[in-house]
């Protein structure tokens, strides 16, 4: 491959990265509505329920059937392209160092390194809060908190293939990468702060279901970045033929 | 699949590297304004913030 073609390369990497992250991210919407809204609405009743009797219900800015049909949608297609953006970048520039001849491999497990990281870690140490439940007094620490465990959530996952790369002996891989990626995690999860804000009388079914719900959400959402961001690398392969096969194997 | 066929991603040079800083700021810039801003990015007030509210609180960030 000429050397000028580097660039749009990238850029048709990363357009298929953008493709694969809002069709995601509309189908992470979509579940979200479904699986979602429910608790959603159950525990805006219960906020407004709670609220003080004198203190009138103030006019909302956006109507709430625009919020959950458009609004929703919206985020999660805006936040799935932002990701799509990423993965593919990251592909771009890591596909080199990832030692796999198969770049079905490297994308789903660029993907779930994302995954991992940005989301599984950050969700057991700080699950998402439906309305009503949350102190807004403490919302810029809870949201530096949340940034920084999801920071050292893509750290662990970096510190695990380092690790695992020490070792030549497949169960010693698997154990260094294990023991890599708990180090970091165990120390972030000590280190960033605890906050319990959940209201004694809020029900602990409703917070359990709409936590599952927005663990799908992001499920659907990184399983179908992954999956479409690798299907769209091998159609990008059979049309641009495979003169060039083989020379990214391994670095 | 008994053909493997691979794609060669680009050469990583500096030219490539200022490209993909640029693309991935734009990337964290989106993704600020759907899960953190409150008006002063997007200048709407606090319009495009109450819109994705529902999707903030699904998508797992600290809302409120």
């Amino acid at each position: 491959m000429p050397l000028s073609q580097a660039t749009p390369g990238y850029i048709q990497l990363l357009l298929r990265g953008l493709l694969a992250g809002l069709f995601a991210g509309l189908l992470a919407g979509g579940f979200a509505y479904l699986a979602g809204e429910p608790h959603v609405e159950a525990a805006i009743a219960i906020e407004e329920a709670a609220a003080p009797a004198g203190e009138t219900a103030e006019e909302p800015l956006v109507d709430r059937d625009i919020q959950r049909a458009v609004g929703l949608p919206l985020a999660t297609g805006l936040i799935g392209l932002a990701l799509g953006g990423i993965l593919a970048t990251a592909y771009t520039l890591l596909r080199r160092h990832l030692r796999t001849g198969s770049d079905t491999h490297a994308a789903l497990g660029l993907a779930a390194a994302g995954y991992l990281g940005i989301v599984l870690i950050p969700f057991l140490k700080y699950p998402p809060n439906p309305p009503a439940v949350g102190d807004p007094d403490t919302i810029n620490q809870r949201t530096a908190a949340y940034l920084a465990v999801l920071v050292l959530g893509l750290v662990a996952v970096w510190a695990a293939t380092l690790a695992t790369r020490t070792q030549t002996h497949q169960w010693r891989r698997a154990a260094a990468g294990t023991a890599g990626f708990l180090i970091v995690v165990t120390i972030a999860y000590t280190l960033l702060p605890a906050f319990h804000e959940v209201p004694d009388d809020f029900p602990a079914t409703l917070l359990w279901d709409f936590r599952i719900a927005s663990l799908g959400a992001q499920t659907v959402l990184w399983t179908i970045l992954g999956i479409t961001f690798a299907a769209l690398l091998n159609r990008l392969a059979t049309r641009t033929g495979t003169p060039q096969t083989a020379t990214v194997t391994t670095a | 699949m008994s053909k493997a066929q691979t794609i060669t991603t680009p050469a990583v040079s500096a030219r490539l590297l200022a490209t993909a800083a640029g693309f991935t700021a734009m990337m964290l810039l989106l993704a600020y304004l759907v899960a953190f801003d409150q008006g002063a990015l997007s200048q709407t007030g606090m319009y495009l913030h109450e819109l994705m509210h529902d999707g903030r609180h699904l998508l797992g960030v600290p809302c409120h």
